[in-house]
């Protein structure tokens, strides 16, 4: 039943999108900076402001009826200055520009963290909100201060994601007017593949990663991490471990200097986005071991490499494997 | 909006607070100590427990006080309905919502009830200052609201008082700027002509007269605009003043109210009404009424159908009037009414309830010793009332016991009914017989229907006195009150010793604001449906109906938002950078030339573009160079360059750049 009524509204939604494409959340996309202004700032009572006038009508047929000018004088002032708000109301919106969007990366599966730049030219505004999904924020502007709005979104794909529509609505001064404007910028932020939580440690042996010679300073130890189900027996710090709560094991210095594969070919026996949330896992981890690593794809080979921009160039890569979102 | 319901913080619940408060002040003076003390108490317990704790109250207090209240207020008024009631009722209900009021629903649902409340003030005094009070009042309760607007999460909370202050700035502003509209809306939005519904009256006197006149009870009547009755006259009219309307007469006083004896029709001898010419026909045509009265002028020498003429010449229907009705009267308006009053009645019209009114008793046996006959007793009376006393329709209470010494002696302000009780027994005191007569005087000439209306509000009282050889006659002790009249002469009473308060400054500024409270009466609190009529008759509308008023109305409101809506929408001026808009301007210009250029051509690109299309054109490069100097070179360019270039570019003649082209 709910079904039916919601591809009713959208139905709706969609022809009055033919007729009035910036009242409908269905607008098209538009390049920033977009600026507020009378054609696509719409006003409606609020629920409150409905309530208000019911209060106002009853008062002013309590007064007429009792011919009592002053209070007739009175609901008149009242519902004068109530009524005109909605010119503050609207005056809030006008003239908002939303100037530059930024995101920071992040996980499919986490949120997107997003900053939203908005300008305003003349006098400052209060109580702006905004909303994106489920997320809203409360905020004021000042002319000559920046206005930059975090939020966050979910993302629960990787690829491109785009924000979505943003409600920027306002019902200062009174609450009576609810005014509201659709913003769709063309922004698109990119989400990393999600992260594999059970992934085995980095490939060492040459089956999976490519043989390089060892260099240096052979068996030395380099660090002590906690033990994971397939380390070798051998790798087991006992002295360590003893002096703990948990396994630890050694990683030796040989390890970091030398360089590994990462193969999408190679991890068979796992469906497609696993191998991906698994190589993203891997990337992360060379990262983090600062072990240079190479990145092979059916479509693209990285050549190896370390640091953030090759991190951020293998987790572009595999983001945007196909069946991203787009 | 399905977001979790926020709870208030400090500054947004003592604002909704304050507007709680000043919305149930006003109706403190006319609510009973054994509600207005609770009432008082919750609020002031609220405030300091919402100091403390954030807690609503528990349910096992609020239930019992929602039953408690609504309870005991029908118990003491008998009622829960109507204006006295009602407001009580309101009052303790805000209150107890403001009891619970812990979220922003909450506070908005509290305020715009705290509107209904502070209106409803109004009902019970609609003087000027009180007026302005209630007005101004409305200010905090839009910074209340303005207040509950959401703030910025990392906002800090502002201190009551700032907040306050800054609220009542905005409001105060937004409220000044609606005066146009409020009063365009006022003046324009059709009045009834009658009440819808019989409220207005509280059951006292609200469909006409009654046959009881107690002080106040007219009160109500005369603020009813609604006809009463309407008259056509076989003839000419008697002029205006002479038409008074009788009703019931008046002639039992049990020391506060004014009554009518067991109902006698009038059988042969048992009156003796002579005419010494000047009759008058007429119809009438009577609203309803449920009494049984009919109206008529003076005194009726005929009895219409179904009806019967009382010993005092007043006219009773044998059945309620609920329907409109017509009767046909011929009236006498010069007579001689009873030129012998027989022992009895005449004992009957000299009644008085023992030890009431020790002072006016006093007064008129002073009267009586010093005048050896009736006229000068009656003129002592009127003399008296026309030399202290004061006409106002917002007459004092007078305490229950002693109504006539306290209105003689005491308030000395007052309408018709007190004026009429006040001499009827002051003159039965001096031993003349005297009774009062309700009815109406006057009435409004309507020359297109060639008719008179009498309204409601024409309802009025006077005495009758009966004098050896000359019968009863009539007295109008409120005609000897100049309704016009401004209170002069309590200085004059107060004399050489006068407290402070009666300092000869203060009390010419006190008649000076008197002046200004009649204005106030005459342009506001007396506006009314007919007044509205007459509102176009500078426009050459005369009688502008309902139609034309809503036009009217509809017109200014639309002209008045239409300014408003230009206000808003015009242009908005960068006081920033005239720098950027004399740039905008050069451009503007170049496009009409013929190169046009995007947002993302920058000012040296535009210039080479420019220099391509007309090489020979060297002034466009110098204003282009000026132009980045003062954008670049520069983080606050020069007040007068500026000038400059603006200037420059205003003086462009570019038009003969694109012929040439």
């Amino acid at each position: 039943m709910s079904d039916a009524v919601a591809t009713r509204w959208s139905q709706a939604l969609r022809f009055a999108e033919q007729r009035l494409p910036a009242l409908t959340r269905l607008k098209k996309k538009e390049t920033l900076p977009i600026r507020l202004d009378r054609r696509r700032i719409y006003v409606v009572p609020s629920r409150f402001g409905l309530l208000f006038s019911l209060i106002l009508i009853v008062m002013l047929l309590g007064a007429l009826n009792y011919n009592n000018n002053p209070a007739i004088l009175l609901t008149c002032l009242l519902a004068a200055a109530s009524y005109q708000s909605i010119f503050q109301s609207f005056r809030t919106l006008n003239g908002v520009q939303l100037v530059a969007i930024q995101a920071q990366p992040c996980h499919a599966g986490g949120a997107l963290p997003l900053f939203l730049h908005f300008h305003i030219d003349t006098k400052s505004r209060r109580s702006l909100r905004l909303r994106v999904g489920d997320d809203e924020t409360v905020f004021d502007l000042n002319p000559g201060s920046s206005g930059k709005i975090a939020l966050e979104i979910p993302a629960p794909q990787r690829g491109w994601q785009s924000p979505g529509r943003i409600k920027l609505y306002s019902e200062y001064p009174f609450g009576l007017f609810h005014v509201w404007s659709w913003l769709n910028p063309d922004f698109n932020a990119l989400v990393y593949p999600h992260l594999d939580e059970n992934a085995p440690p980095l490939p060492q042996d040459s089956t999976q990663a490519h043989a390089q010679p060892v260099r240096g300073r052979g068996d030395e130890l380099a660090m002590l991490r906690e033990y994971r189900p397939s380390d070798p027996v051998r790798s087991i710090a006992w002295k360590a471990s003893a002096r703990h709560d948990a396994l630890l094991v050694k990683e030796f210095e040989q390890f970091r200097g030398r360089e590994i594969l990462l193969s999408f070919a190679a991890l068979r026996g796992l469906d497609y986005e696993a191998r991906i949330a698994r190589l993203a896992r891997w990337v992360c981890m060379a990262e983090s071991a600062q072990v240079r690593y190479a990145l092979d794809l059916p479509h693209r080979r990285m050549e190896s490499g370390l640091g953030p921009e090759h991190r951020h160039a293998c987790l572009s890569e595999l983001a945007l494997m196909p069946g991203a979102a787009a | 909006m399905k977001r979790a319901a926020s709870i208030l913080s400090r500054p947004q619940f003592a604002l909704t607070l304050a507007s709680v408060g000043v919305a149930v002040m006003p109706h403190l003076p006319h609510v009973p100590w054994l509600f207005s003390v609770p009432i008082v108490l919750m609020l002031i317990g609220r405030f300091i427990q919402r100091e403390r704790t954030r807690a609503r109250l528990p349910i096992w207090i609020k239930l019992p006080l929602i039953i408690v209240f609504p309870v005991l207020i029908a118990v003491h008024y008998g009622n829960i309905f109507g204006r006295e009631p009602g407001s009580v009722l309101a009052c303790a209900m805000l209150t107890l919502k403001l009891l619970e009021t812990e979220t922003r629903r909450d506070a908005h649902m509290a305020i715009a009830f705290s509107a209904f409340v502070l209106m409803s003030a109004l009902l019970f005094d609609s003087s000027l200052l009180f007026t302005l009070a209630l007005l101004a009042a409305l200010g905090l309760l839009l910074a209340a609201l303005r207040e509950l607007e959401p703030r910025p999460a990392h906002a800090k909370v502002q201190t009551v008082r700032a907040s306050a202050f800054e609220g009542l700035r905005a409001s105060g502003l937004a409220l000044f700027a609606a005066v146009p509209l409020a009063l365009c809306v006022f003046f324009f939005f059709p009045r009834l002509g009658s009440p819808m519904w019989g409220a207005p009256t509280d059951g006292t006197a609200h469909t006409g007269l009654s046959d009881r006149m107690a002080p106040g009870s007219v009160q109500e009547l005369l603020i009813d605009d609604s006809p009463a009755f309407r008259v056509a006259f076989h003839g000419d009219a008697p002029p205006r003043q002479n038409l008074y309307w009788r009703g019931p007469v008046l002639s039992f006083f049990d020391g506060t109210t004014w009554s009518r004896p067991e109902f006698r029709p009038s059988k042969s001898g048992n009156s003796d009404l002579r005419t010494s010419g000047g009759t008058i026909s007429y119809q009438v045509t009577l609203e309803p009424s449920d009494q049984r009265w009919l109206l008529a002028l003076d005194m009726p020498m005929t009895t219409p159908d179904n009806a019967v003429r009382g010993a005092d010449m007043s006219l009773v229907r044998q059945a309620p009037i609920d329907t409109l009705t017509q009767y046909e009267v011929t009236s006498s308006i010069r007579y001689t009414l009873d030129a012998d009053l027989n022992p009895r009645a005449r004992s009957r019209m000299l009644e008085l309830p023992e030890g009431v009114n020790p002072r006016a008793r006093e007064l008129a046996t002073a009267w009586r010793r010093q005048f050896t006959d009736d006229n000068g007793v009656i003129r002592a009376a009127l003399g008296l009332f026309h030399e202290k006393f004061f006409y106002t329709l917002n007459a004092p209470e007078l305490t229950p016991r002693d109504t006539v010494d306290d209105f003689l002696f005491e308030t000395q302000r007052g309408f018709c009914e007190h004026y009429a009780s006040a001499f009827t027994f002051l003159m039965r005191a001096a031993g003349i017989p005297a009774r009062v007569v309700t009815g109406y005087q006057g009435g409004f000439y309507n020359d297109v229907g060639d008719y008179w209306v009498v309204r409601q509000s024409d309802a009025h009282a006077w005495s009758e006195v009966w004098l050896e050889s000359r019968g009863w006659v009539r007295v109008d002790p409120t005609a000897a009150v100049s309704p016009q009249r401004v209170d002069l002469g309590a200085r004059a009473a107060a004399g050489a010793s006068a407290p402070w308060y009666q300092a000869d400054w203060l009390q010419s500024m006190r008649n000076q604001f008197d002046l200004v409270n009649r204005l106030w009466n005459g342009a506001i609190v007396q506006f009314n449906a007919l007044r509205q009529q007459s509102l176009l008759t500078p426009f050459g509308v005369e009688n502008a109906d309902y139609g034309r008023l809503m036009s009217v109305l509809v017109a200014c409101s639309t002209g008045l938002l239409a300014l408003f809506a230009w206000w808003v929408l015009r242009a908005p001026r960068r006081n920033g950078d005239r720098l950027d808009a004399a740039y905008a301007r050069l451009r503007a210009k170049l496009a009409k030339a013929g190169v046009p250029s995007a947002d993302s051509d920058g000012p040296i690109t535009l210039a080479e573009r420019v220099r391509t299309r007309h090489p020979s054109d060297t002034s466009l490069a110098d204003v282009f160079a000026n132009y980045v100097r003062l954008r670049y070179a520069h983080t606050e360019p020069a007040e007068r360059e500026i000038k400059r270039f603006a200037h420059a570019v205003a003086s462009l003649r570019l038009i003969t750049v694109s012929r040439a082209k």
